[in-house]
């Protein structure tokens, strides 16, 4: 592990994107404790500020600060990305390797079932499976878990078909380790690397499509500060107070750079020699 | 190879309805109606039957190109997207282009300065592109293009090509961005690795100027590298306008998916839902096809 991490702290992209992200979580972290605004108390007699000292992102239509919700707000956004990329992720490796490791009839089931689901444009399936079930948080994890394991199986059943063949494979095979033992602990560190780098740049979209999904409805419902109802709540305003629109969407396209960058930096880090 | 998939298609369409919780009769009749009438209702629709006839009928309405009948409109499905689908082509057509010509200068300079303080750049800009959230950025640009600027309408769709060309400008340029950060990366890879090839090397040789050689042999050939990376991405272009078109009330399929969600108009979401994957697989095809006419080697195999 050492080489790698000192292959990532020498890449300024890395490094750039955990710095973006330990400043939006120490924000997390501070803010309820110095700030003297509560995301959710109103305060009508400030309505519509602009950014001042103040107010360093204004108010909402109800006096509230809008810095102190969007800090708020992120505990939402992020754990909603997170876990509808990260749970995805690890049932698509499980099943990406099986179908690499076994191949025959277990591999072309999943090949076929993955073909199916790539012909649907990502957003109608979220959106229809969603709608269908009605909205709210555990009906978003639902719609992300059946549709964003397909891009990690693909890649990791890729990778396991090359692995499977190399010598130190069939050696443990001869030695009679279980197939359990052999994917886990010697196919899959060597099979994951394309899989992390991938995760991340599916993290940016997804952080877009949690609030996307919110915008129209069918995520986190109010009164919570997710960042997507932050800006459908806004809309009505946008024309005077625009800043309600504006900050939501740099907190998410922050978040977004971050990942990005995050991403690249793992990518050099995790790069085999040569 | 296609008509499995497409079957496919059709069941997973199907069984996605088919975990709706509530009863789609109830939530259409409200509370008022009686027993009799809702199990009326219900036979009309079919929805007394097993399930796998209900699927056989679908299938048959899928086969025979009606797609059922949507209970909001009451026109047959396959009505409602005939009049949206040329709209929503056309945007997605519309972005690919943008998102082609703001991606082709990029691409060309990143390629010819790798390494450097340019392609450094160019790579961190489409960056922050990719990471803008799209459905924000609609509003950006209407906050800036149409309220501030007075350039753009807020939305809607007018009549004739030109007109169309400028309204649906904003809602094309969202999803074209976002085209835009994809196609510039691989083009960049495509362009550095055209670079290298000996053709190239033999061009130089024939005593070709520099411009020429970038432009007839290694510009043209990352070029139809291009065509299949677009028909890759095509399913994503074609989900980015669904979500633009609610935002912009352009009248595409997308606005049609996201009203039916609302509606509950289950007999349209589940055609269009199978529209949209049967329209991505055909233009999948066709990219394909495109491919391997421009290209001679994939013609070859």
């Amino acid at each position: 592990m050492t080489p790698l991490i000192r292959r990532f702290v020498r890449s300024p992209a890395g490094i750039g994107g955990l710095a973006m992200l330990l400043a939006l979580a120490a924000a997390v972290v501070v803010t309820p404790l110095i700030s003297p605004y509560d995301p959710y108390a109103l305060d009508f007699g400030n309505a519509l500020m602009p950014p001042d000292a103040a107010h360093w992102f204004g108010t909402d239509n109800f006096g509230r600060d809008i810095f102190t919700r969007i800090v708020a707000g992120a505990v939402y956004d992020l754990r909603l990305a997170t876990t509808c990329v990260f749970g995805p992720m690890i049932l698509g490796i499980l099943i990406g390797l099986c179908a690499g490791y076994y191949g025959g009839w277990v591999d072309d089931a999943l090949m076929r079932i993955t073909d199916i689901v790539w012909a649907f444009p990502f957003y109608v399936l979220v959106l229809t499976i969603v709608g269908v079930l009605g909205p709210g948080e555990g009906n978003l994890y639902i719609a992300f878990f059946m549709v964003n394991w397909i891009g990690y199986a693909r890649i990791v059943r890729g990778e396991t078909q090359i692995i499977r063949r190399l010598e130190y494979v069939q050696a443990l095979t001869i030695l009679r380790f279980g197939p359990a033992r052999t994917m886990l602990r010697h196919i899959l560190p060597n099979a994951v690397t394309p899989a992390v780098v991938y995760s991340m740049s599916d993290l940016v979209l997804t952080v877009q499509a949690v609030a996307a999904l919110s915008f129209f409805g069918l995520g986190v419902q109010p009164p919570a500060p997710e960042w997507g109802l932050l800006i459908v709540e806004s809309v009505d305003y946008m024309r005077d107070a625009p800043w309600m629109t504006i900050f939501p969407g740099l907190a998410i396209a922050w978040v977004g750079v971050a990942f990005a960058l995050l991403g690249e930096g793992l990518a050099t880090a995790m790069k085999p020699k040569g | 190879m296609l008509v499995p998939v497409l079957f496919g298609i059709t069941i997973l369409s199907f069984l996605l309805l088919q975990v709706m919780p509530g009863d789609p009769v109830e939530h259409a009749m409200g509370t008022r109606a009686s027993a009799e009438e809702l199990a009326a209702m219900r036979r009309l629709w079919g929805l007394d039957l097993p399930l796998w006839q209900q699927y056989l009928i679908f299938l048959r309405d899928c086969l025979t190109g009606s797609f059922g009948v949507s209970l909001f409109y009451k026109l047959p499905v396959s009505r409602l997207v005939m009049e949206r689908l040329p709209i929503t082509l056309a945007l997605a057509l519309y972005s690919t282009l943008i998102g082609l010509a703001i991606a082709l200068p990029f691409a060309v300079v990143a390629a010819l300065r790798r390494g450097r303080l340019a392609d450094v750049l160019i790579r961190q800009l489409f960056v922050l592109l990719i990471a803008m959230p799209p459905f924000w950025l609609c509003f950006v640009l209407i906050l800036e293009g149409s309220l501030r600027l007075g350039l753009f309408p807020t939305g809607g769709v007018g009549t004739g090509f030109l007109q169309n060309l400028h309204r649906l400008f904003l809602p094309a340029l969202v999803v074209g961005l976002s085209t835009a950060s994809l196609i510039q990366q691989s083009l960049r890879a495509t362009l550095i690795e055209t670079m290298k090839a000996d053709y190239v090397d033999t061009a130089r040789a024939k005593g070709l100027s520099p411009a020429q050689v970038f432009g007839r042999h290694i510009l043209r050939n990352s070029l139809i590298s291009t065509i299949s990376v677009i028909g890759v991405r095509v399913s994503w272009i074609i989900g980015g306008t669904v979500v633009v078109e609610k935002i912009f009330a352009v009248p595409g399929l997308g606005s049609l998916l996201i009203d039916a969600i609302q509606s509950r108009d289950f007999p349209v979401i589940r055609g269009l839902t199978v529209c949209f994957a049967v329209l991505v697989v055909l233009v999948n095809l066709l990219t394909d096809i495109a491919y391997s006419l421009a290209d001679p080697r994939a013609r070859m195999k």
